[in-house]
């Protein structure tokens, strides 16, 4: 029966049907889904990894024992798995093993806009990239064909808004091939010898799948009345359709790399005109450059930035959709933190202390936004621990007496206990602060090693943050309370003027879980207020100033009594 | 037929998932080719969000550019007149009165704009107010703001009542289903 299907849904649906019986994955925007969708289905097994790239090697490792397999990541995921993807290409498969990478174009949650259609060709592994939620569902179960035919990884490509549209789908059943495990040194064991062997195995590979390319299903030719041809994969080709309708030809490539030849040629020979359409970079287009076309593309289509319908009508036909505007300006309404985040009252010590952060990546990278205003960089998953380091011992004077560097603690799991190695046995007297919120946040509250649950929420291993400090050598090991701004202040001073390295965990489980019970809203003694606006400083949603005293939004407001800690009248009370 | 559109949009963690979800499941039950867009992650943190439901006999984009939306529904006053511009010309905006101040406002740094149900009548744009939180409440539940907007959505649709019915009940789960059909009437039957 046909139903409508978000985009990251259906490719778990694909799973679920092409008996995909191992998942290991971490949570990133917009990939999460496939693998929380995925994780519904009790014939496969699911888990979050604490990172890409541990998901990835046991995705590979149930792969080996004969099952097929899976691993899903958010683009910049995929940087972090690079090493063992770009072997796995040698190696090849035993069963199949498909990896869906989520590219976000637009950067909605993201902080690049890098085109993912890189690695594959870079690891020589082909890419599927589907269009609509029925490509994604289809594709998926086609990638693990493939996979399993050609001996290799498979990688779907999905983007923002393949991944987070739901479009009509008709599921099918589910049938599960297994193969069994069989010793073959030659083929799995990496080193310079057989590796050597394998190399011509992967580009004779590479030469095998170009022909299928060429007549695959998946690259299709839709003929329209006029003498344009466009190439177009993703959702850039939904956009096409939608502008040129059927006055147009379309080669719809469902296979991004490796890019057929003659099927492209015999294309650009049926046209007079040769457009090619795509998101990011001239992937497509600068293959048919090298294949000596002439084409329009990235002369008149952006690099940056997702497409719509407008964009590129308004780039190749020049016309623009009449539209209208009020006269009054309107707001900026950017994310903030929730009211009773617990990041904010750490936020606020940090400011109040003037000292330098180095943030990384999840929900807290908003301590950057004013009012707070305290993080002074963010650069990838686990980067605040391993740059605090380097920046300590590159300063001239006292940097470790006022920078700290800020990690959640999922992201800490990922990447930064690496980085807190590094400073142990480097022995830089840096202060490490670890927002434990009990969660990975940002990406809608995963599971995570130090929570003590898996991905279906049952009980799990807990990995304890203080233990494993003080096993790396950390003889300053201290939590505190962020909704307790005196504690923070206390503790964070102490740190910051020891003559040695230290890690603080703010410890506090983030305030939307299910889980934590609020307090009742915090009210104003009018009387009291003096209009100060201290509270306003830690620019928490609740709290306003209406007629000249401090307001708060009973809708918003949970208790947390932060505001009130502001106060130098005791004006807020708790309720 | 034509393709239709209908832009959802609030604050972030305001529900419009569940309307765009019902809208989604009605138009499908429809026969009508359906395409729904939403946002996930940062933005989803108290910030402007959008939804994007699009039907017709084939629809290709998952999104709507400047100047295409026949409604916008919108949950938060301020977010209606912030996407206007995605209004086709003859276009009808139903939203609720409510009004969040967004940070610019709380810090001072910029005024929410007054009268804006005045204003924008006022520069020729349907629009369809009402305070959507007190009809939520006579229906039983705060919650229901997005199932008195589409109840008064439907006002504008020429589907049966019986095809919402069916849609809410297949989306609403059953502990809720009756303050649901009632912020429905309540909706359907509010505005001017």
């Amino acid at each position: 029966m046909k139903e409508l299907m978000l985009g990251n849904k259906a490719v778990a649906r694909g799973l679920y049907e092409a008996g995909c019986c191992f998942i290991s994955s971490y949570p990133g925007t917009p990939s999460t889904e496939i693998t929380e969708e995925a994780a519904k289905y009790n014939e496969i097994y699911c888990e979050w990894a604490p990172n890409e790239k541990v998901a990835m090697e046991a995705a590979f490792g149930a792969c080996l024992a004969g099952k097929r397999s899976f691993c899903g990541m958010k683009h910049v995921g995929l940087n972090v798995a690079a090493d063992p993807l770009y072997t796995m290409s040698y190696t090849g498969v035993n069963a199949g093993l498909v990896i869906a990478v989520a590219d976000d174009a637009g950067m909605h949650s993201s902080q690049n806009e890098q085109d993912s259609r890189h690695h594959a060709i870079a690891a020589k592994v082909p890419m599927l990239e589907p269009s609509d939620s029925a490509e994604a569902l289809a594709f998926t179960k086609l990638a693990y064909e493939l996979s399993e035919a050609y001996d290799t990884p498979v990688i779907i490509k999905m983007c923002t808004r393949v991944s987070h549209s739901q479009s009509v789908v008709e599921p099918g059943e589910r049938s599960a091939p297994v193969k069994a495990y069989e010793k073959n040194i030659a083929k799995y064991v990496m080193m310079p010898g057989n590796a050597k062997r394998r190399h011509p195995f992967v580009e004779e590979r590479t030469k095998k799948i170009v022909e299928y390319a060429e007549t695959a299903p998946i690259n299709r030719i839709e003929r329209g009345t006029g003498k344009v041809g466009v190439i177009t994969s993703s959702t850039a080709y939904q956009y096409t359709k939608e502008v040129f309708g059927d006055s147009v030809s379309v080669l719809k490539l469902g296979m991004v790399n490796p890019l057929p030849v003659k099927l492209i040629l015999d294309f650009a020979a049926s046209v007079e005109t040769l457009i090619v359409i795509e998101e990011l970079d001239p992937i497509i287009e600068n293959h048919c450059k090298a294949l000596g076309l002439t084409v329009t593309g990235k002369d008149k289509l952006p690099m940056i930035d997702e497409f719509s319908q407008s964009l590129i009508e308004k780039a190749l036909c020049g016309s623009e959709k009449e539209s209208l505007s009020l006269a009054d300006p309107i707001p900026v309404r950017p994310p903030v933190m929730c009211a009773g985040c617990p990041h904010r009252g750490l936020f606020y010590t940090l400011n109040k202390n003037k000292c330098t952060v180095l943030g990384d990546i999840g929900c807290y990278t908003l301590g950057a936004v004013a009012p707070l205003s305290a993080i002074e960089m963010t650069l990838c998953m686990g980067a605040s621990v391993s740059a605090v380091h380097g920046f300590n011992v590159a300063s001239d004077g006292d940097s470790e007496k006022h920078t700290v560097a800020v990690i959640g603690d999922s992201t800490f799991m990922h990447s930064g206990m690496t980085g807190l190695a590094n400073i142990a046995y480097n022995q830089s007297n840096s202060t490490v602060i670890i927002l434990d919120n009990s969660i990975t946040g940002m990406t809608g509250h995963q599971q995570n090693p130090t929570t003590g649950f898996n991905l279906r929420g049952d009980p799990a291993g807990k990995i304890d943050l203080e233990s494993l400090c003080r096993a790396m050598g950390f003889a300053r090991v201290r939590v505190v309370d962020p909704y307790n701004l005196k504690e923070c202040d206390t503790v964070l001073k102490e740190e910051l003027a020891a003559d040695a390295p230290s890690v603080i965990i703010s410890r506090r489980p983030c305030a939307l879980l299910k889980y934590v019970k609020h307090k009742p809203p915090v009210k104003v003694d009018n009387d009291k207020c003096r209009g100060c606006k201290s509270c306003m400083k830690i620019g928490c949603p609740a709290v306003s100033m209406k007629n000249g005293k401090a307001a708060i939004d009973k809708t918003l407001c949970v208790g947390c009594g932060v505001c009130g800690q502001m106060c130098a009248f005791g004006a807020i009370e708790e309720n | 037929m034509e393709t239709k559109n209908v832009m959802i949009v609030g604050v972030g963690g305001q529900g419009s998932l569940l309307a765009s979800k019902l809208l989604g499941h009605l138009l499908l039950s429809c026969g009508y080719d359906v395409k729904v867009s939403e946002v996930h992650g940062m933005s989803q943190r108290g910030g402007s969000v959008v939804t994007y439901v699009r039907w017709g006999d084939k629809v290709y984009s998952p999104v709507i550019d400047k100047g295409e939306a026949d409604f916008i529904v919108s949950f938060e006053l301020l977010e209606a007149a912030r996407y206007i511009p995605y209004l086709k010309k003859g276009g009808v905006i139903v939203t609720n009165t409510q009004q969040i101040d967004p940070m610019p406002v709380i810090t001072g740094a910029a005024a929410y704009p007054e009268n804006l149900v005045e204003k924008i009548a006022a520069a020729g744009i349907a629009i369809d107010a009402m305070d959507c939180l007190t009809l939520a409440e006579q229906a039983g539940s705060l919650k229901a703001v997005n199932i008195v907007l589409l109840g008064r959505l439907s006002h504008y649709f020429d589907i049966p009542e019986e095809k919402w019915m069916a849609s809410l009940e297949a989306i609403v789960p059953a502990k809720f289903l009756d303050v649901n059909k009632k912020a429905f009437e309540i909706g359907k039957n509010a505005g001017k």
